[in-house]
């Protein structure tokens, strides 16, 4: 294993570490599941309780925050310049689309169902979990055949 | 008061994740789609690291929930909402499918593109004004098909 794929390794559990101290923290300040996609739909939909605007303003928050003082930590498709075509636009509005149908209509994500749903051994979340990896990795093979993604 | 010190534990938290999301590597879409790209044959390699993700971010939880069950109430509110669904249904397998779907196609899922709509990244922007589109779609057509 070279070094760049041990320091990935590394990244990826330091990194999981935070969000696993994030998820269990809204549990034990807030008594909420970290489920950002319910978060997101509650929040357009007009959620009058303040903790969903304020736990997605700290994600927003940490991209800001890197993008001043951590440039490092942001892989370029992260930054302000991001070339695509026209035809990558429309890729990712379709993905989009499917990402927010979809969560909406499983009550879930990766973060829900993911780490907390997991992490409460729950089987309906399993499925999910099982579910969303399978079609994304299906997805991803028709892509190498046939194109397109963005 | 409590209100206000719930939300400011909130944005805390929801700071720490986001840097977690950067940490990690959840944020480059690359990585993702390297991620999913089990058979090396769409984008070259395959990139596992993101299981750790999954991994750590699941038995740390693990760990502070079950510190959580042995309380009364939470630190900062009145109780607690644990989920009580237990249905495996066409709804979960069909909605997780299609994220799983979208998923692929643009490598971010809601929590990492949240986070680069904070570093401004263009293709993370619109990602998400289409993701509220979606959400919205799926809550009108459920609504229609509820009333039918």
């Amino acid at each position: 294993m070279g070094n760049e794929s041990w320091s990935l390794w590394m990244s990826a559990v330091l990194g999981g570490t935070l969000i696993g101290l994030a998820s269990g923290g809204l549990m034990l300040f807030n008594g909420r599941i970290a489920g950002i996609s319910g978060m997101f739909h509650q929040t357009v939909a007009g959620s009058h309780e303040a903790w969903r605007w304020t736990f997605l303003a700290g994600l927003v928050l940490a991209g800001a925050v890197a993008l001043l003082f951590f440039p490092s930590l942001l892989p370029a498709a992260a930054t302000p310049i991001s070339s695509s075509g026209i035809g990558d636009t429309l890729m990712v509005v379709a993905a989009g689309l499917l990402v927010g149908f979809g969560t909406r209509m499983a009550s879930g994500c990766t973060s829900g169902h993911g780490v907390c749903g997991l992490a409460r051994f729950s089987v309906r979340s399993l499925a999910a979990v099982v579910t969303f990896l399978t079609v994304g990795i299906l997805v991803t093979f028709l892509i190498g055949v046939f194109g397109g993604g963005a | 008061m409590k209100h206000i010190t719930a939300s400011i534990a909130a944005l805390v938290l929801g700071f720490i994740f986001g840097l977690g999301l950067l940490v990690s590597g959840m944020v480059d879409p690359a990585n993702v789609k390297g991620f999913l790209d089990v058979t090396g044959h769409t984008y070259g390699a395959w990139r596992p690291q993101l299981l750790a993700v999954l991994g750590a971010g699941m038995m740390v939880t693990t760990v502070i929930y079950l510190l959580a069950k042995r309380r009364k109430h939470p630190l900062v509110e009145a109780g607690f909402h644990w989920p009580h669904a237990t249905v495996i249904d066409r709804r979960l397998i069909l909605g997780s499918a299609l994220f799983g779907a979208g998923w692929a196609v643009a490598g971010y899922c809601p929590g990492p593109a949240l986070v680069a709509v904070g570093s401004f990244s263009t293709n993370a922007v619109i990602f998400v004004v289409a993701m509220a589109a979606g959400g919205y779609l799926q809550h009108v057509l459920q609504h229609k098909l509820a009333a039918r």
